[in-house]
């Protein structure tokens, strides 16, 4: 594949179409149902020691203290979400109980400008999909403007009668709850709309960050959250996802139509870190390797993660045709390069102040073809890799205008990418293989690069109606209905259904790579990448040759990642770039010197001294905390960490077909059978309860590393390690399994 | 013959570090790449001679996700 020359797209991007018509119509129609004074501060040493709460029911909104055990504990962000939702849950709430709950969090290190990827907040919840807690990390300026108005976290509990509105005035020292009777339903609307509504002038929308969702949200179980930011060289907002797990549609359950904050003005030292020095000049070291080695590396500063797209191609691991396959010849017409040519200013573009990887990426001068904004012409942010694989590849999708209108109604409709991308893959699977058809339907002809019956499918969930609305149940549920109803073999069903504890696969092609399988499938949360994406080092590398071997990269790397969360840091600046003399180091894969910045970063904010085992304690309590929440919820169990076999094997004869070498060379010097006079329905039963044994032991391999039972439980000898026997209830738990 | 990664290439004359990448069609930036444990840097690749008989690992370092 080879990249043409990159002019910058020739768009008129005065006829963007902006929103702000009838603002003031739909301003005078807000009634004030509640408002509540607080003392605006800044946070002492990353912390401010207190969160909001706000229950939506009553209407009580009240400050709580964040206490030392809090802090000891649970650290910050991922942590102090977890925590909340299980002091307001039982094992009895579902995702739809009033005391079910949205937290946002952004961590103690959250909000400095000197280190890039420093501006994010985890958004945590009981998902619609799972029945377990989710969390989801996401930019924009929301989660930072909460901690410099005074708040470590936001608590959202109960239910609203009608749609409201919570603002939150930084500045001023109010927050107020609103009726909000007209706001349109879809984020990129809503939230032009918002922006100019709070601000007091033109140069205080970029104190302005809007957290909303859109009309799917309402009609589907996978309902996302979009965190805004005003992006002053384009003139409009830009939206960043906290996308898996369905928190969307827990907060349009909840009636809250939007957050709002307006945060003061952003200055360099907001966190009152103990050590500025340290924080600007670690900073200042990234930032000039990523000046000068990001062009000979990753390219994020042009491509952002979409750079990946051609390279998951060339090994073999992107998503084609609901993970059936792992390249396609029409790649070219959706790789990098093509998106680098529609990002118009070739520039870097940062999702918090000071990042200088800046991979948010704007595809400016869409004219829409479809839909209720047909004929607008937007900017769409994206695609990343996981949009562009997800709602391309995998559903066989490769036009780039579609790809990107599938982008944009995603994230104005409020929806998930990498859920849709993989729900809408299972759909058109099951239409080839006649599991569906157009009477099910109801006329979609959901066939491979059918992008005009998926984006029908997809505004159908807007409107919730039509097989849209079974669509927005997502695959678990999908193939609940379609087994119960007949429609096609129940196993073959199961396998090619891509999801794992009720969460959609993200999407990389783990089949060849059981480190992969176990990367997604032993995940807290459902089969998301940000725990441990570890293909390369098991797959091509060969790195990770025993059981062992893996289950030591499954127990560092989830850790590692689950710290990233406690913090409010981007993992995208930790290995998407590296110093130009990491290859000399002893273990590169994990960027010491990067690893050395985090722990100064920690430590010149807070000024508590960590080192590389601290920092994996604190992840490791947080992470069992997860865990054994899970098993309070009824999950959490050696049951619930079985993959779909489509992301372990071959289900079809096709897709044997397609690796026969890979598959027979595998059984003739692994399993120790010759496959020469096998037929091919043999050898498919040979491999699949050869790969399924070894995922089975790659369970207890890791399960014994992360001191586990070998049903998944935290044992108490682990969980005394780890200081969580102090938590009465978890040790019931624990006790009560077995643990 | 040479290893690459564990898996068999065939060797031919002036054969270089660029030439097995371009091979194996391993297009990722980030790479580490070693030839009987010597490591080669990035600028040489397009002149560093793999012998034949070589044992060459490239590390990809993690990215994605």
């Amino acid at each position: 594949m080879t990249a043409p020359t990159i002019t910058p797209c020739e768009v008129d991007f005065t006829r963007r179409t902006e929103y702000h018509e009838g603002l003031e119509t739909i301003r005078a129609a807000h009634r004030l149902l509640k408002e509540f004074t607080f003392t605006p501060s800044l946070p002492q040493k990353g912390y401010n020691d207190r969160t909001l709460y706000v229950d939506l029911t009553t209407r009580e909104v009240k400050e709580k203290p964040v206490t030392q055990q809090m802090k000891d504990l649970f650290v910050g962000g991922r942590g102090f979400g977890l925590w909340q939702l299980w002091n307001a849950v039982t094992p009895a709430t579902r995702w739809n109980d009033p005391e079910n709950e949205i937290i946002i969090a952004p961590g103690p290190v959250a909000g400095i400008t000197q280190y890039p990827g420093s501006g994010k907040s985890l958004v945590v919840s009981i998902s619609p999909q799972t029945d377990i807690p989710i969390d989801s990390n996401v930019g924009g300026y929301f989660g930072p403007l909460l901690k410099f108005s005074g708040f470590d976290a936001l608590e959202l509990q109960g239910k609203s009668d009608q749609d409201v509105i919570l603002f939150i005035d930084g500045q001023r020292g109010i927050i107020r709850v609103e009726t909000a009777p007209l706001e349109p339903a879809d984020s990129h609307v809503l939230a032009e709309i918002l922006t100019r509504m709070y601000a007091e002038d033109e140069a205080d929308r970029v104190n302005i960050s809007v957290v909303c969702t859109g009309a799917a949200a309402e009609h589907s179980l996978i309902g996302m959250l979009n965190f805004t930011w005003w992006d002053k060289r384009r003139g409009c907002i830009r939206l960043k996802q906290a996308g898996r797990g369905g928190i969307g549609t827990v907060f349009r359950d909840k009636k809250i139509r939007a957050l709002v904050c307006r945060g003061p003005v952003i200055k360099a030292d907001m966190n009152h870190p103990v050590d500025f020095e340290t924080l600007a000049r670690t900073g200042i070291k990234l930032h000039k390797e990523i000046r000068t080695q990001d062009d000979l590396q990753c390219k994020m500063r042009r491509n952002g993660t979409a750079h990946i797209v051609e390279i998951m191609d060339a090994y073999d691991l992107l998503p084609v045709h609901n993970f059936q396959y792992g390249s396609h010849p029409d790649t070219h017409k959706i790789a990098s390069y093509v998106w680098e040519g529609r990002c118009s200013q070739m520039t870097s573009d940062g999702c918090w102040y000071g990042c200088s990887m800046g991979c948010a990426k704007g595809a400016d001068g869409l004219v829409l073809k479809t839909g209720p904004y047909k004929g607008h012409m937007v900017t769409v942010d994206g695609p990343e890799y996981e949009n562009a694989a997800g709602l391309g590849s995998n559903g066989g999708v490769f036009d780039p205008d579609s790809l990107l209108e599938l982008n944009f109604y995603c994230d104005t409709y409020g929806i998930c990418t990498i859920t849709y991308g993989t729900l809408a893959a299972f759909t058109m699977e099951c239409y080839q293989r006649g599991i569906l058809n157009k009477e099910r339907t109801g006329g979609l002809e959901l066939t491979w690069g059918n992008a005009e019956a998926d984006l029908e499918m997809m505004h159908q969930m807007a409107r919730g109606e039509g097989f849209g609305l079974i669509a927005g149940r997502g695959v678990k549920k999908m193939k609940e209905l379609f087994i119960a109803n007949g429609w096609g073999d129940p196993q073959l069903i199961n396998d090619i259904g891509m999801e794992n504890k009720g969460l959609e696969y993200s999407q990389y092609l783990s089949k060849e790579s059981l480190a992969q399988q176990g990367g997604y499938a032993l995940t807290n949360k459902g089969p998301q990448h940000d725990e441990a994406w570890v293909i390369f080092m098991d797959m091509v590398n060969k790195q990770l040759p025993t059981f062992e071997d893996k289950a030591e990269a499954l127990y560092y790397y989830p850790l590692w990642r689950t710290w990233f969360g406690l913090m409010g840091f981007c993992k995208l600046p930790w290995n998407d770039v590296a110093p130009a003399d990491n290859s000399a180091t002893a273990e590169p894969a994990k960027i010491p010197e990067h690893v050395q910045n985090y722990l100064a970063l920690f430590t010149a904010t807070t000024g508590i001294q960590i080192d590389v085992e601290t920092m994996l304690m604190q992840s490791a309590r947080v992470y069992n905390f997860q865990r054994i929440f899970n098993i309070r919820m009824g999950k959490g169990l050696r049951a619930n960490d079985i993959p779909p076999y489509r992301a372990v094997g071959p289900v079809t004869r096709e897709e044997y077909a397609s690796r026969a070498e890979r598959y027979d060379k595998q059984m003739l010097e692994e399993i120790g059978v010759d496959p020469a006079a096998k037929p091919m329905e043999e050898k498919m039963a040979i491999t699949r309860e050869y790969r399924m044994d070894r995922y089975s032991k790659l369970c207890d391999a890791v399960y014994t590393r992360r001191g586990w039972t070998l049903d998944g439980v935290p044992t108490m000898a682990r969980l005394k390690e780890l200081g969580l026997d102090v938590l009465p209830e978890v040790v019931a738990i624990v006790q009560a399994h077995g643990g | 013959m040479i290893q690459v990664n564990g898996d068999p290439l065939a060797w031919t004359p002036g054969l270089t570090v660029r030439g097995v990448l371009q091979a194996k069609k391993y297009l990722f930036p980030m790479l580490i790449v070693t030839i009987d444990d010597r490591r080669v840097e990035r600028a040489d690749y397009d002149r560093e001679p793999v012998p034949d008989g070589a044992v060459v690992q490239v590390i990809h370092l993690l990215s994605g996700g």
